[in-house]
């Protein structure tokens, strides 16, 4: 308490652009309050009943007056939607560069995985002046990611991935809320994001608990489900060979074709029957339930990481 | 008792005594004041659970209460706020009171349906108080999923049968107003003599008959999920959570314009009675009304930018967001226009009707903001969208109600209220809003979310400036209830006209007799043609 602050920190990249946003909003706002409540005061003052037997001339037609403040709020309202469209554009459009982080929300808790391999819960420790892409989903009912100084919010849905992302440009401590109400301890759903200098952040990355990286540990949980037994390497299994397929295009058994980004892998480990690869049988039991969304995560990471490599990953280990 | 103390002759309100005439009058006038009791029960009680909202946040551990308390009370405020208070509160009282009259007619087409759509929505309304006594539900009043379907452990199911119930009230009485204004109008009552109010109900019936049956489609949806395990929303079920959302706002939007248009009919009654003039534009005022109702079925995604809903999708309902705004500037614009060379008068309904224009211009321009993508991604579910929708469902509806009721009161009770009291009430409220409900819209902008019972301390002092602002809004509100009460023996009688107003309701005694007029009217001029109130006229201007 004594405080009394009134505008939010700027810390990314999006946070200027947002509010010279509002700038603009919030002048055309002002102009036209002060125009209402101007011409109202003025009007009451000076147009107040005299006499209660007063009878004000009628004005007929105004056809000039209605186009005039029909079109002129519609013009200003389209600069409104432009350009808010365009920043809603470009926040959904992560660059190809980006420092990607796993995010999995449940009541009420933030779990937060780098591709190295650290885990964080309620805390995530991102490098200033890079691009960050979330990958998320939720456990359990919806949550939101929202983080003010960012300017950036994206709901986090059970049952799908959703993405964002943001590049920090100060460092600092950040609020990270849960936005969408989520149960009791909604309001303890709360975190914080720590954005550091490169250096720091290295030096960060390095010390303490560091995992295997997420390919590896997504490699493990391969091995421990068993799933190289069917997506062999040389595609002599039963089911098509994983290697590559990350970010191609998919024929499929149906006659259309699918992009396998992160959502088709998802799908295809817990509703593997919702499509099937052209040439293969609807062999594959479901995964829902015997991985945890972390896990699937983690076998997505591993997918992707194949892409890159030549074939016969699964034999390493 | 009323009735004693007014004159002799019969009335409405003396025509028949007893408990049995009032529950079984088909009589609109006498159902008009039934949803009045009936709504001012909820509005109190919604209110009630707003004051421990309030007071919650003076200190930002949340000490009062737990937070499965604070959960429940922003819950069940926004339930009888909304579906119990604010959707009834102009169409079923006032609407129901002064349409038939102000078209000239005896009643409404189906009087016995009217009398049932009271019922209807004292029955949702005992399921919903029933759900708030055995324990409360906690989803808060959108019942989003898979929340509400699974995790919530709490009375879902009571409440959203409550809701659905008290729906049908809202489609059986949109669809009694239609009929009747396509049936009853008196002799030389063409469309374009309608007074605006009537037109503005015709919009809002329209958006009751076709919206909210989608709502009654959602709630069965959400019951076949929660009680039998049917996966509609729930992706665990194989379900779509996003769906639920399209679902409830493709009504909950457009129920928006079921609580702001009726507010914006009173508006332009006030508007033109205190200024001595016809609306200025009728044509375009009648009109937006019309395309606020169908446009307002276009934009519900704009509930949905940061939900996962695609982007170009966002696009489009933002671009539409716009259109419908439009309509909303038009009134305001033609309002202000009224007033210029009128002959006005500071009598307590127009100091509302000024509360209204100001505080729904403000509510008007921080509907910009919203609709705008990039502020929406920053905005939504903070304090900004709470500061916002209060400016329209408060700042607007409840100032608009206010002021229809004070105009109306008269012809209602055959009482005049006492006039002093009547406008320091309308400026304490206007006063108390602003210092509830503009620090909130700072607390969005800083980040700070809503439905939030624990909170960072940096935002106390906004919060602590909101909870003033809540307890003189709260005086604000007692004080009508307590004169209007007064009035009902001590108030001066009304004569039949007190405001010089031109509407046909205006031309019958106060209170009017059972068949609302002695003989049936004949319509011979323009609405608000004030040369035929007034015999002797001195020009100004």
């Amino acid at each position: 308490m004594g405080r009394l602050p009134l505008f939010p920190e700027q810390a990314s990249t999006f946070a200027p652009d947002v509010d010279h946003l509002l700038y603009y909003l919030l002048a055309v706002s002002v102009f036209f309050t002060v125009l209402i409540f101007g011409a109202i005061f003025y009007f009451a003052i000076r147009y107040r009943r005299r006499s209660d037997q007063e009878l004000p001339h009628v004005q007929h037609g105004g056809m000039v007056l209605e186009i005039l403040w029909t079109v002129i709020p519609f013009g200003l309202t389209m600069v409104m939607f432009t350009w808010g469209a365009k920043i809603y554009f470009d926040e959904s459009r992560p660059p190809v560069d980006a420092v990607q982080i796993n995010v999995v929300a449940k009541q009420w808790m933030w779990k937060l995985q780098h591709m190295e391999g650290k885990r964080e819960i309620n805390e995530l420790h991102i490098p200033l002046g890079r691009a960050i892409r979330l990958t998320m989903t939720s456990e359990d009912v919806i949550h939101s990611f929202f983080v003010p100084a960012f300017r950036t919010k994206q709901d986090v849905v059970p049952g799908k991935y959703s993405t964002t992302w943001f590049q920090p440009t100060k460092a600092g401590k950040y609020h990270l809320f849960c936005a969408e109400y989520c149960g009791t301890k909604h309001s303890g759903m709360i975190g914080w994001i720590y954005v550091m200098e490169p250096q720091d952040y290295a030096n960060w990355m390095r010390g303490g608990a560091t995992g295997a990286s997420l390919a590896d540990e997504g490699a493990k949980l391969f091995q421990d489900l068993a799933c190289g037994n069917c997506h062999k390497a040389d595609n002599s299994g039963r089911c098509p060979s994983l290697v590559g397929v990350f970010g191609s295009t998919v024929k499929l058994s149906s006659g259309g074709t699918v992009k396998a980004d992160e959502a088709y892998i998802r799908e295809s480990i817990l509703q593997p029957n919702a499509k099937i690869v052209f040439g293969y049988q609807p062999v594959m039991p479901t995964f829902q339930g015997l991985v945890t969304e972390e896990g699937v995560l983690q076998l997505v990471e591993y997918i992707k990481s194949l892409g890159a490599k030549p074939a016969a990953a699964e034999g390493a280990h | 008792m009323i009735t004693a103390a007014v004159q002799e002759r019969e009335h409405y309100l003396n025509a028949s005594y007893g408990i049995k005439s009032w529950l079984l009058t088909k009589d609109h006038k006498r159902i008009g004041l039934l949803y009045l009791a009936t709504i001012t029960l909820f509005f109190f009680l919604g209110g009630a659970f707003a004051t421990l909202i309030r007071v919650e946040p003076l200190t930002p551990q949340g000490g009062l209460v737990s937070s499965e308390t604070y959960n429940k009370l922003f819950t069940m405020h926004g339930v009888a706020m909304i579906f119990f208070f604010l959707i009834p509160s102009i169409p079923a009282t006032l609407g129901n009171f002064f349409l038939p009259m102000m078209i000239g007619a005896r009643d409404l087409a189906f009087p016995r349906i009217n009398l049932l759509s009271w019922y209807l929505l004292v029955v949702g309304g005992l399921f919903a108080l029933f759900a708030m006594l055995a324990g409360g539900v906690d989803t808060g009043w959108t019942f989003y999923t898979p929340y509400s379907t699974t995790y919530s452990n709490s009375w879902v199911i009571a409440t959203a049968l409550g809701i659905f119930v008290a729906g049908f009230s809202s489609i059986l009485t949109g669809l009694n107003f239609i009929v009747t204004i396509h049936r009853m109008r008196a002799p030389g009552m063409t469309w374009f003599r309608l007074p605006l109010f009537v037109w503005s109900m015709y919009g809002t019936s329209l958006i009751q008959v076709l919206g909210t049956p989608v709502l009654a489609v959602t709630i069965v949806l959400l019951f076949c999920e929660r009680v039998f395990q049917i996966g509609i929303f729930n992706p665990a079920l194989g379900g779509d959570p996003v769906l639920f959302q399209h679902l409830f706002w493709f009504y909950s939007h457009p129920a928006v314009y079921i609580m702001i248009l009726p507010a914006m009919g009173v508006i332009s009654e006030l508007v033109s009675t205190f200024s001595r003039k016809p609306v200025f534009g009728y044509k375009f005022v009648a009109f937006s009304s019309m395309a606020i109702a169908v446009l307002g079925f276009l934009v519900w995604g704009h509930h949905l930018f940061v939900s996962t809903q695609s982007v170009y999708a966002g696009m489009v309902f933002s671009f539409l967001s716009y259109f419908v705004a439009i309509p909303s500037a038009i009134k305001v614009f033609n309002w202000t226009a009224t007033l210029y060379k009128g002959s006005i008068s500071y009598a307590t309904p127009m100091l509302y009707a000024f509360g209204f224009i100001g505080l729904f211009t403000i509510g008007g321009l921080t509907g910009l903001f919203v609709a705008s993508l990039g502020i929406d991604v920053h905005v939504t579910d903070t304090y900004f969208v709470v500061a916002h929708f209060h400016y329209i469902m408060v700042g607007g509806t409840i100032m608009a109600y206010l002021g229809g009721v004070h105009y109306w009161w008269p012809k209602m009770t055959g009482r005049m209220y006492p006039e002093i009291w009547a406008r320091l009430s309308a400026l304490i409220i206007f006063l108390g809003f602003n210092l509830t409900f503009f620090p909130q819209f700072i607390l969005g902008y800083m980040g700070m979310p809503r439905r939030y019972h624990v909170y960072p301390p940096e935002f106390q002092v906004l919060h602590v400036l909101s909870t003033a602002g809540a307890s003189v809004l709260a005086v604000g509100y007692a004080m009508p209830m307590v004169y209007f009460i007064w009035s009902l023996r001590y108030g001066k009688l009304a004569p039949a006209n007190p405001w010089g107003a031109t509407g046909l309701e205006w031309k019958t005694a106060s209170p009017p007799p059972l068949q609302n007029f002695d003989e049936t009217p004949v319509m011979t001029h323009e609405a608000y043609d004030y040369s035929t109130v007034i015999e002797e006229v001195i020009e100004v201007g």
